[in-house]
């Protein structure tokens, strides 16, 4: 499946995950909340939301390491809450590595094959193969301390997938690292996933990373998905303020000032991008004050300050660096967009 | 990185107080390996008048002291045994999720050691009298035991407390049953700390003297051979010289233990 | 790439391991029940009797034990002379207390943050090792040291210094016919034998306080002196309370050491030996181990919310 495909589950006749109305409660706090989800085979899928969203819970809902307080969890058609994790076929990432401190780096990768009962030599084998795709080849007979971060991540990387798992589980797996390893092991996590052609559901807080990655995003948000669908849904068409606040950086619209422009009295939101500047009085656009300036190169981003008739809003916006020329900080301008461009959401007014 | 440590130098008042304070707590014990070697049999007397080799002859043909001592280390042997038993299983209980009751548990573990080793001899004793059970081996197993749970327990719940989080869950998800996950990721982590509180509560057993008095009955084990030696002495060199061998003795099992402790916390350590 | 196989039930093994899984309070329950067993039956039963016998009382004339609930035996408790016991051993145990404090802090002080490499391995073992050697062997290097005939008084003879100790041993009290037969020498004992148990805790916590802390300190304007008593002292003293946890309740619960260097005064130790055993006074021995229990009991509450036992 592409990144440009629907929003819906693609057919399939089980999904390599599905929640039913699942909840985990911890006494009166509802983790996760009465969710329902279905992944499909061979899907990149991210779970997105702010810590304490219960995306990490849904995670170990998956592989087993807590059990719902109700609903049910299928793993391709099979319920499988009352499975323990060592019976689920399913594999972790974990955020910290979790590599087994008193073992090498080949016996970490080996270890589930030998709870398998894979005799010795096949285990070495898979497991070397395992580290030449994570580019570790050589590495087998060090201890876990003498590696780096990025290195004892591909090492947990390579140690899930040596099993086959039927769906990888990585939790957050580049939190640790700076961000040009990070940039790297995301196209490299890509392409790992793409070739293999394994579910992969992959857990952050890390909007970027959702969207660049992922063929679906699921964001959470108080143990409940706000939205499902694909990045660019996700991205230009939030469904809630929560969305569209936490995914990217849209201007939300208040419903006053949306109903002004389309008639319908609804939250609303607007790209940075689609916001164009027009001289103070031409009538084009809301009269706002530029209230800062900062150069991003290509573009330049603007802080704009509506009119008290207009709400005295702020918004962001993105012009090419060419039209930002100029402007000094205080000067009144217009804001000026087409009102189609005005996504609407659903949360009441 | 620059520390305190590496910049200041220690005040000449304080380097003398701690060099003082260290021989303070050795020259005694050295005393105690001259003495072995004395010629004089009747008094303490310092310096001794001459030095023999022949007291190590008689203590060695000694048998009361021969059973002492092997008393001894059936007893530190079992208790070490039951309480790492004991110890392991509180200790792996304790380091998992928090539960109702915790705190009082981990309190109930310190208190005999944190209580006056004196009342737990007392209470034991006049126990064992009330339910009419004779003095024998078992109830000096069952005293020491005891207050050798917590030894263990010390020494198992910090390494436990790390293996807890994810390492546990990495064995279940690669595929390790709650059995193998013991023996193949929970074992190996823990085994040095074990043996190390293993044999710290070996040493505390070996050792332990006021407990003893209250539920050996007739028995005898070192330390109480000792310590009648030393209200009513019979043959001073002897005692002399079954003190120097206590003194070595004591010293290998710790030397041992700070080895491995050492070595486990920097292989375990090196994990995050 | 082919999924692979949901792994199978492996026996009886394997369902012992999924049912533990499912139950975790149970396991739980099932861990925890061996060791709560053992201390909760044998040792707080066997306390808990104890104190039940403080309530009952010896008839004066037959000798036998009186099974009826009374306060007789705790009257008994308060007589002069026993208070006077209780009282000499809080005094002895809080004397060695801070007694072993001053000696201890120089060590732990420099062990912790002046000692580096080999230096540190040998402070480290040089407290661990006389922790950890018999206690029997200490006490009678102590009788050596003390003995009239032994080195102490021959080192104060070279010294010229006889006069000195002379001088000591005729002080109320703190005297007596010789060092191993006055306070003074119990003193000595205890303070030597308990010393460790008062290094490691102020060691462990010193060694907490982080570096940047003593910068951060020196940064203000603070000498070493200022950064010593208002930085490192603060910080060292819930060490300090968790070691006299130690040394308080040792002195308190002995009865070897006063009874082989000291006088013929008891301590409560000594009590509690003599009336369960010869006199057969269960009840009063009872009685007499109630106080250093409720003592102790008042300290460890105390130090816990100083917070003593995070130094441990």
């Amino acid at each position: 499946m592409t990144a440009s495909a629907s929003s819906a589950p693609p057919p399939a006749l089980s999904p390599a995950v599905t929640f039913e109305a699942v909840s985990r409660h911890y006494g009166a706090v509802r983790a996760v909340d009465g969710v329902d989800l279905a992944i499909a085979p061979g899907e990149f899928f991210a779970m997105l939301g702010p810590s304490g969203s219960g995306k990490t819970t849904c995670l170990r809902l998956i592989a087993g390491f807590e059990r719902p307080s109700a609903g049910h969890i299928r793993l391709f058609g099979e319920q499988v809450e009352d499975l323990p994790p060592y019976r689920r076929g399913v594999n972790t990432v974990f955020q910290d590595y979790a590599l087994f401190p008193h073992l090498d780096i080949l016996e970490n990768v080996g270890f589930g094959l030998k709870m398998r009962g894979v005799e010795a030599a096949e285990r070495r084998r898979a497991a070397a193969e395992a580290l030449e795709l994570v580019k570790l080849p050589g590495y087998g007979a060090r201890k876990p301390g003498q590696l780096s971060g990025g290195q004892r991540q591909r090492v947990a990387l390579a140690r899930a997938l040596v099993n086959k798992p039927k769906v990888l589980l990585l939790d957050e797996p580049l939190g640790a690292l700076d961000l040009k390893l990070r940039e790297q092991m995301q196209e490299e996590l890509k392409a790992i996933q793409k070739s293999l052609g394994v579910t992969f559901i992959f857990v952050t807080h890390d909007q970027g990373e959702a969207l660049s990655m992922a063929d679906r995003v699921a964001v959470f948000s108080e143990g409940k998905i706000r939205q499902i669908g694909a990045p660019e849904e996700i991205y230009n068409r939030p469904r809630t303020r929560f969305v569209a606040d936490f995914v990217g950086s849209s201007n939300l619209l208040p419903p006053d000032f949306v109903e002004k422009r389309l008639g319908a009295r609804r939250w609303g939101s607007l790209r940075p991008e689609q916001i164009a500047l027009r001289p103070a009085g031409s009538g084009e656009g809301a009269p706002a004050r530029i209230a800062s300036v900062s150069y991003l190169g290509a573009t330049t981003r603007l802080g704009l300050e509506t009119a008290p008739e207009e709400g005295a809003l702020r918004l962001h916006a993105a012009v090419p660096a060419a039209a930002a020329t100029g402007l000094a900080l205080g000067q009144m301008v217009e804001a000026a967009f087409a009102p189609e461009a005005i996504h609407l959401m659903e949360d009441a007014p | 990185m620059r520390s305190d440590k590496e910049g200041a130098r220690a005040p000449l008042g304080l380097k003398i107080a701690a060099g003082l304070g260290l021989a303070f707590l050795h020259l005694p014990i050295l005393l105690i390996f001259v003495y072995a070697f004395t010629t004089e049999e009747r008094s303490y007397q310092w310096p001794p008048p001459g030095f023999t080799l022949k007291w190590f002859g008689v203590a060695w043909g000694r048998a009361d002291l021969w059973e002492a001592l092997i008393l001894s280390l059936k007893v530190a042997s079992l208790a070490t045994l039951l309480a790492m038993l004991l110890g392991t299983l509180c200790a792996a209980a304790m380091s998992r999720t928090k539960f109702f009751g915790r705190e009082s548990i981990s309190l109930l573990i310190i208190l005999p050691i944190a209580l006056p080793g004196i009342v737990t001899g007392v209470a034991l004793r006049s126990a064992f009298n009330l339910a009419e059970i004779p003095f024998s081996f078992w109830t000096l197993i069952i005293g020491h035991a005891t207050f050798c749970v917590v030894m263990v327990y010390n020494n198992a719940v910090a390494r436990f407390r790390r293996l807890h989080g994810s390492l546990m869950e990495a064995a279940a998800d690669l595929g390790a049953d709650g059995f193998q996950a013991f023996r193949y990721v929970v074992l190996p982590n823990i085994g040095t700390a074990l043996l190390a509180g293993g044999m710290l509560a070996f040493a505390l057993s070996f050792d332990e003297v006021i407990v003893t008095t209250f539920t050996a009955g007739q028995q005898q084990t070192l330390p109480i051979w000792m310590l009648e030696e030393l209200v009513r002495p019979r043959q001073r060199p002897v005692t002399n010289v079954a003190a120097m061998v206590v003194a070595l003795a004591t010293f290998l099992p710790i030397l041992l233990a700070y080895r491995l402790t050492r070595d486990g916390d920097q292989t375990a350590g090196a994990g995050k | 790439m082919t999924a692979a196989e949901i792994p199978q039930s492996r026996g009886l093994r394997g369902a012992l391991s999924d049912w533990f899984w499912r139950n975790p309070g149970m396991t739980l329950f099932l861990m925890l029940l061996p060791p709560l067993l053992w201390l909760g039956i044998i040792y707080l039963g066997s306390l808990f009797a104890l104190l039940l016998q403080s309530f009952y009382s010896i008839d004066e004339y037959s000798g036998l034990i009186n099974r009826e609930f009374t306060l007789k035996t705790y009257a008994e408790l308060f007589k002069p002379a026993n208070l006077d016991i209780i009282l000499r051993t809080v005094t002895m145990a809080a004397l060695v207390t801070v007694g072993s404090a001053v000696v201890a802090f120089p060590i732990a002080y420099f062990a912790a943050r002046y000692a580096k490499g080999r230096w540190k391995a040998i402070f480290y073992l040089g407290v661990m090792l006389p922790l950890w050697s018999s206690y029997l062997v200490k006490v009678y290097a102590w009788k050596l040291i003390l003995a009239r005939e032994g080195i102490l008084n021959w080192t104060f003879a070279k010294l010229h210094l006889t006069w000195l100790v002379e001088a000591w041993l005729a002080l109320p009290i703190v005297g007596g016919n010789s060092l191993s037969v006055s306070h003074t020498g119990t003193f000595l004992v205890f303070l030597y034998v308990w010393l460790p148990y008062m290094i490691l805790p102020i060691q462990a916590s010193l060694e907490r306080v982080p570096g940047n802390l003593i910068e951060a300190a020196s940064d203000l304007g603070a000498t070493p002196r200022q950064t010593f008593w208002n930085v490192l002292f603060p910080l060292a003293l819930p060490g300090v309370l968790a070691g006299s946890i130690f040394t308080f309740s040792l002195t308190m619960g002995d009865y070897i050491i006063p009874q082989i260097v000291g006088t013929s005064r008891r301590f409560i130790g000594q009590a509690v030996y003599a009336h369960q055993g010869t006199a057969g006074n269960i009840p009063l021995a009872a009685a007499f181990t109630v106080a250093p229990i409720l003592i102790m009991g008042v300290y460890l509450w105390f130090a816990k919310r100083k917070g003593a036992f995070d130094a441990l």
